[in-house]
């Protein structure tokens, strides 16, 4: 039998708001435990939430740079289950009222084809603490540091129909959350959060079947991997002639598998209704249009403007656009060395390979975008090559001196005085008869192994241009 | 100097005739005496009492002249007090010390009150009789055989009995009124959202209130001028202006129209009961009134529709007390359930049990629509009859209660109880002020008089209170045993 996946994720984003959802606590990663949790998010009686404004605003933010409808009166709900890591013995969410309505992301598939991923909602919430279960003498500890921290819950439309689709729509979400910066969206931290509702059915079938719902995924690549191990595992159970049980399932990484965690046919009745202590937001039009004319601009803008303006190509401006820095960086390498190409390629290739060597964000390179612009510039006016430029290029890792200053101090400057090439190419001509020969003879593609020559005993500094014009008048 | 009003305790205060501490220590002497027998309280502060009043009386000689400086009051145990123990009535709360201030005692404080310390209550405000406080019940200064009310009943039986000059309460259906009708004091609900509630401990979110209990509605003017206004720590704490509660009190009621709904004359109004309220109301044609019959025609599913929200939203709100962090824990739990389920059943009471248990089966999946969502469709219609009424009246006037204080046990079964915020409740699930007034006497006990005002009217309620007690003196009367001499 064929199958066919169906897929809907639910992503946890942490708001990179300075205090909590309704307290005025500090939500910084890593703190001391209980260190950041005030007599509200302790839930000692008597306190009450107040919203944080930023965490609003951030919301509405998403929800318009998805082209989502905004909630003209959204409304908070209460969600009551007991855990020790939840204070209140409920979690403000929201139900009925999101802030953020239906919106779609559009994706680029493998294939390069385009896909819109409808988006069903978005809402805000608050976050859980943490239950620490070691070194407690048989007890655990409750970390309440992260409860009350603002999340915003998006949740797909049950449109992706592959692994790969999910990873395209995860990665599609996590950029235009940079590009707004409104989370830092790390997922092996936790700041980005992916619940993945997965499904099989026959092809051609139109109605949903019995899906389940794995937790526990931290990394995009963990996402790919869980959902294709649960998908074989669906098939594998339906095809022994068994039933999907509607439950929720962990990924295990270690083990790339997922397994049971509860059976949502019991599932928690969380008694949702709305929350007395916050009246509903009313957002007007006004509120809207202003945060709609403070946007940046987005992936698929930048995108496709870098493809107009400084003619690059689509794939080239896709790597360029994926964060928000890396284009900042981009677009100040090649305004600063007048040369957008040279720039694409130089940021493209020799300045990512470095990030990726050492799992460096744009920002930790200690090669910043002017000197990376000087040195291009440097090409472009012949003062070296662009195979001295590499040189140039790793010496600036550990040197910090000006570009201009590397080449001088290191002789690395391109020979372009007619007279010291002419010596070269002279050299060249008498150490290689048998080439010079059959280049007379017509071979002319011998031409690039005698310029390799050239530039191998000038050391490279030799302008390749003045050695190929040298090289041909002298041999004719 | 016990039986002074605020308003007169002020004035004496001010020209020197006593300090702060010296009436402190009048009232602290009081508690002393008369405490055991009524139960009025849980916490006495003498100590911190004395501080505060030595601090009034210094600012006092700094020229500070704040109408409450050094007045001596009760705070009910809802309240948090910061460094104090704050019990809610429970067993839950029994050695909770609050590590801050409600925004109410933080304006008493910043006003220079001194407190006396914290009163007794049904257990979180769920009561009507103060019998269900883990801390025993409160007796009635009129008749130790009798019910003070509740949940406030410890701060009404404090400023009965003169144990305190004023005190502050709560009222989510009747909590502040009734046990003031009960003890013949004055006792005022705000608007929803008048008083802050940060720092009070939430009952039903949506229908609890602060507010003043004390000798009249003058003193209550003064309270009200320190307790209300926004704070951006309550989210439903409304940005009005607050004016000068005491400004109109001398207004004129020539030409005020009175409404008086005939849903409360109805059959379970004692005969007694309602002839003192037609004889108080009498006394306001005197003044100029005019009165005519209203129709309240959803008032019957008051209580019903209450006792679906109070409890859903109570299920919630009491969720936090788990035994984890603070309050109660139960002895040597084998497990996290273990701990939940012990903690809350030794912690808690049988009524705040009976409450939870009615408010998660409202919210429960499956009866949301016929309970809650139903519940809250019966209040905006409550709230429309209000609304109709007020076209046409300016206060509306009855009994705050169908009858006097009862004795303790007599009402054993909890809807009985439940029926006895009949009158009161409707205002709660609209949002509106109200006072009780005593008005009138049956077998030596005190009659309340309510009357409800429209939206953020407190100064126009306060103001018809304010003109009855010029002409009459049943606030002035006081039970024979605990008078100065008693």
């Amino acid at each position: 039998m064929e199958w066919e996946t169906v897929i809907g994720l639910e992503v946890h984003v942490q708001l990179s708001t300075r205090s909590k959802l309704f307290s005025g606590s500090a939500t910084k990663f890593g703190a001391e435990p209980n260190t950041q949790a005030n007599v509200y998010d302790l839930a000692l009686p008597g306190t009450l939430p107040v919203l944080n404004k930023e965490a609003l605003k951030m919301a509405i933010k998403f929800g318009v740079a998805i082209g989502a409808e905004i909630g003209k009166r959204s409304v908070f709900d209460r969600k009551n289950y007991f855990y020790p890591d939840l204070p209140k013995g409920y979690q403000i969410s929201q139900l009925d009222f999101p802030i953020v309505g239906k919106g779609s992301l559009a994706v680029t598939l493998d294939d390069g084809s385009e896909k819109v991923i409808g988006v069903t909602r978005a809402h805000m919430e608050e976050d859980a603490g943490k239950s620490l279960h070691k070194d407690y003498q048989g007890m655990s500890g409750i970390d309440l540091n992260r409860a009350g921290t603002p999340l915003l819950e998006i949740v797909s439309e049950p449109d992706i129909l592959s692994a790969r689709e999910a990873v395209a729509y995860l990665k599609k979400l996590h950029s235009i959350i940079r590009y707004l910066d409104i989370s830092d969206a790390i997922m092996a931290q936790g700041s980005m959060r992916c619940d993945a509702n997965v499904s099989i059915r026959a092809k051609g079938e139109t109605e949903l079947s019995t899906r389940t719902e794995i937790k526990n995924i931290n990394s995009f690549r963990f996402v790919e991997k869980a959902i294709n191990h649960e998908v074989q595992r669906q098939k594998d159970v339906i095809e022994d002639g068994g039933r999907i049980v509607q439950e929720t399932r962990l990924y295990d990484a270690d083990k790339d598998e997922t397994r049971s965690m509860r059976s949502k046919e019991v599932a928690n009745d969380y008694r949702y209704f709305p929350e007395p202590d916050l009246l509903p937001i009313v957002i007007d039009d006004a509120y809207i249009a202003d945060i709609r004319s403070q946007l940046p601009e987005l992936p698929d803008a930048k995108i496709a403007r870098f493809c107009d303006e400084y003619g690059l190509s689509e794939y080239d401006a896709g790597v360029l656009a994926s964060t928000r820095e890396m284009a900042d960086y981009f677009e100040a390498v090649a305004t600063a060395s007048g040369d957008a190409k040279l720039a694409a390629n130089w940021v493209t290739g020799e300045l990512q390979g470095l990030l990726n060597k050492h799992s460096w964000e744009v920002a930790d390179s200690p090669i910043q975008a002017d000197r990376l612009a000087t040195l291009i510039a440097r090409i472009k006016d012949d003062t070296i090559s662009g195979k001295i430029a590499k040189t140039v290029f790793e010496t600036m890792l550990d040197d910090s001196s000006d570009v201009d200053a590397i080449i001088e101090s290191k002789g690395l400057k391109q020979v372009t005085d007619n007279s010291a090439i002419e010596k070269i190419v002279d050299d060249v001509i008498a150490s290689n008869p048998d080439q010079v020969l059959q280049y007379k003879d017509g071979k002319v593609q011998l031409i690039g192994y005698l310029v390799g020559q050239a530039m191998k005993l000038s050391q490279g500094k030799a302008n390749p241009g003045q050695v190929n014009a040298l090289l041909k008048e002298k041999m004719q | 100097m016990i039986e002074k009003t605020v308003a007169e305790l002020s004035a004496a205060l001010g020209s020197g005739d006593i300090s702060s501490v010296e009436l402190t220590q009048i009232f602290l002497d009081r508690i002393a005496t008369h405490n055991a027998e009524l139960n009025a309280f849980i916490t006495v502060c003498d100590e911190a009492a004395l501080k505060q009043a030595q601090a009034a009386d210094a600012a006092r000689a700094n020229g500070d002249s704040d109408a409450l400086l050094g007045i001596p009051m009760a705070h009910k145990d809802i309240f948090c007090t910061q460094g104090v123990t704050t019990t809610c009535g429970s067993r839950m709360l029994q050695n909770f010390v609050s590590p801050y201030d409600a925004t109410v005692v933080e304006r008493f404080n910043a006003a220079g009150t001194v407190t006396l310390g914290k009163t007794n209550m049904d257990e979180f405000a769920m009561g009507s009789s103060n019998e269900t406080s883990f801390f025993g019940p409160v007796r009635n200064p009129w008749d130790t055989a009798r019910v003070p009310g509740g949940s406030s009943g410890g701060s009404a039986a404090a400023v009965s009995a003169g144990l305190c000059a004023m005190a502050t309460g709560t009222d989510t259906g009747g909590s502040i009124r009734q046990p003031a009708a009960f003890c013949g004091i004055t006792g005022f609900k705000p608007s929803y959202g008048r008083v802050s509630r940060w720092g009070m401990i939430a009952f039903a979110s949506s229908l609890d209130q602060a507010g003043p209990l004390c000798k009249s509605a003058e003193d209550a003017s003064l309270m009200l001028n320190v307790m209300a206004g926004l704070d951006e720590k309550d989210s439903t704490s409304i940005d009005r202006t607050t004016e000068d509660y005491t400004a109109t009190l001398g207004d004129s009621l020539q030409g005020l129209k009175i409404g008086i709904p005939k849903q409360h004359f109805a059959e379970s109004l004692s005969a007694d009961v309602e002839q003192g309220i037609r004889d108080a109301l009498s006394e306001y044609e005197r003044l100029g009134a005019t009165l005519r019959e209203i129709d309240l025609p959803n008032n019957h599913l008051s209580v019903s529709a209450y006792y679906v929200v109070a409890p859903a939203e109570a299920s919630a709100n009491l969720s936090r007390y788990d035994g984890v962090r603070y309050g109660y824990r139960c002895e040597d739990p084998v497990d996290l359930e273990d701990m939940y389920k012990r903690s809350r059943s030794e912690g808690f009471g049988d009524e705040v049990k009976r409450r939870i248990m009615v408010g998660t089966y409202a919210l429960s999946a499956g009866f949301y629509d016929a309970y809650y969502r139903k519940a809250q469709k019966i209040r905006r219609l409550i709230k429309n009859d209000f609304n109709a009424a007020f076209e046409e009246v300016d206060i509306i006037i009855g009994p705050t209660s169908p009858h006097t204080a009862f004795e303790l046990g007599a009402k054993s079964d909890p809807v009985a109880m439940y029926l006895e915020d009949i009158y009161t409740i409707a205002v709660n699930l609209a949002g509106l002020p109200a006072i009780s007034v005593p008005a009138g006497m049956v077998n030596g006990l005190p009659i309340g008089m309510h009357m409800v005002g429209n939206d953020f009217a407190e100064a126009k309620v306060l103001n018809v209170a304010h003109q009855f007690q010029q002409q009459t003196d049943w606030h002035r009367q006081r039970p024979a045993a605990f008078t100065e001499e008693g």
